[in-house]
């Protein structure tokens, strides 16, 4: 603050100040993270405002380079000889958690419980040692988070 | 002396004692998994993999292990001089070095492993080149001196020069890193046995090492395995030798406890 107060009142130097600071933070806040807000357990709101695709969130959950939820996960009605078993079975997970409980649990599980081995799909702040190829990104874009959330909250138990 | 000047003392002293008995209390004693359950990478294999390790003559390791045997007795440098020059099976043997690795180097105080320390003799005694890490050479040669102590559990030194490494090994262990936020334990304490998709998670021992993977169709260093490991969380893998994986290789070799060496091992 003191560096912008000074670049003020020193016009020519405040495009240095300012710059400097862009330059420090960018790398720290990585892309642009789409602000969110938490209620208790939940994020209620969408993060882009618009509700996901559940189909295209199926693909990202079982993507290697996405999702990979499959790697930890099991869900029944996902064909495949190979699920995870170190995370919960999610095949009707939609029945007990709301969307903006899975909304919370996807974007940053950490902040629930931080010794959770779930991974924060949206989040770029914290980490360290990143491989520089994923540096300031975010596992899942906002619209994959909501894809993927979209999917999971479909995942119903199977009427009687 | 004052009785305020003495009591400071006695504080002083109190506190020093609390130091030190803290630092007692924090060494390596306990292992998060109980020596009963101890599973090297072997018992996570499949039968037939398993086969092929126990079966000296298919187990393609042994070809490094061959290898290496040869290049032991083969002399090179400027002196004009083999590993056996100097190590014979009852002078210097080379029998159950490898347990005692990673060591640290009387000369340099540095923690070294077992690729270092050829280098090292390359360099001091025989005044070759250092062999490049990951190379077929080294891999050979660690693979033979490796192999030299199969059977035999680990018992390198965690105490003395060596526990600044061995406690910066064990805070790498336990540092989450990457884009994925994992540490080691994550996996290999608290979720051996469960199911990464088709693969079975192990304790991440490395008492195979150098082994033959599937995956790699060769045979590799364990710095090889540790740095598709950091790939895995996303985390930036360090340079082949790099200290942090050798101080991580001795607390690996604690952890690892009575599990023997198998080198070479084969793994999925």
């Amino acid at each position: 603050m003191r560096c912008l107060g000074k670049g003020m009142r020193l016009l020519g130097r405040s495009y240095w100040c300012v710059a400097i600071l862009a330059g420090l933070t960018a790398p720290l806040e990585g892309a642009d993270l789409l602000p969110y807000d938490i209620v208790e357990d939940s994020i209620p709101n969408s993060l882009t405002g618009a509700a996901g695709d559940a189909a295209a969130g199926r693909a990202a959950f079982i993507d290697r380079d996405r999702g990979h939820c499959l790697l930890c996960h099991s869900v029944s009605s996902i064909e495949d000889p190979f699920h995870g078993t170190i995370g919960p079975d999610l095949s009707a997970i939609g029945s007990s958690l709301t969307a903006g409980q899975l909304r919370f649990r996807v974007v940053d599980q950490t902040r629930l419980s931080a010794d959770t081995v779930m991974p924060a799909y949206y989040r770029v702040k914290g980490l360290r040692q990143v491989d520089p190829p994923f540096q300031g990104k975010p596992i899942l874009t906002a619209q994959e988070v909501e894809d993927v959330v979209a999917y999971l909250a479909s995942l119903k138990e199977a009427p009687e | 002396m004052t009785l305020r000047a003495v009591i400071a003392s006695l504080i002083g002293a109190g506190v020093l004692v609390f130091t030190i008995t803290g630092v007692v209390a924090q060494s390596p004693t306990e292992r998060a998994i109980d020596d009963a359950d101890l599973k090297s990478g072997y018992d996570f294999q499949s039968e037939d993999t398993r086969a092929l390790q126990d079966d000296d003559f298919a187990n393609p390791g042994f070809l490094w292990v061959d290898k290496g045997a040869a290049l032991f007795s083969e002399k090179a440098g400027k002196n004009d001089r083999a590993c056996t020059t100097c190590h014979t099976d009852t002078v210097r043997s080379i029998k159950g070095a490898a347990a005692r690795y990673p060591s640290v180097d009387e000369k340099t105080g540095q923690l070294i492993n077992i690729e270092q320390r050829i280098n090292l003799c390359r360099e001091r005694h025989q005044q070759a080149e250092p062999l490049s890490y990951e190379s077929e050479d080294l891999l050979a040669m660690t693979a033979y001196v490796a192999h030299q102590s199969r059977g035999q559990p680990f018992n390198a030194k965690t105490d003395g020069t060596a526990q600044s490494h061995f406690e910066a090994g064990r805070d790498y262990y336990y540092a989450r890193k990457g884009q994925m936020n994992l540490a080691c334990h994550h996996c290999h304490e608290w979720n051996w046995g469960q199911m990464l998709r088709g693969d079975r998670l192990s304790q991440g021992h490395g008492n195979g090492y150098p082994a033959y993977r599937f995956e790699w169709q060769t045979i590799g260093s364990l710095h090889r395995r540790l740095r598709n490991c950091d790939k895995g969380v996303r985390a930036e893998p360090l340079p082949f030798g790099a200290q942090e994986y050798v101080d991580l290789e001795l607390y690996l070799a604690w952890r690892a406890s009575r599990l023997t060496l198998e080198t070479p091992s084969v793994r999925r």
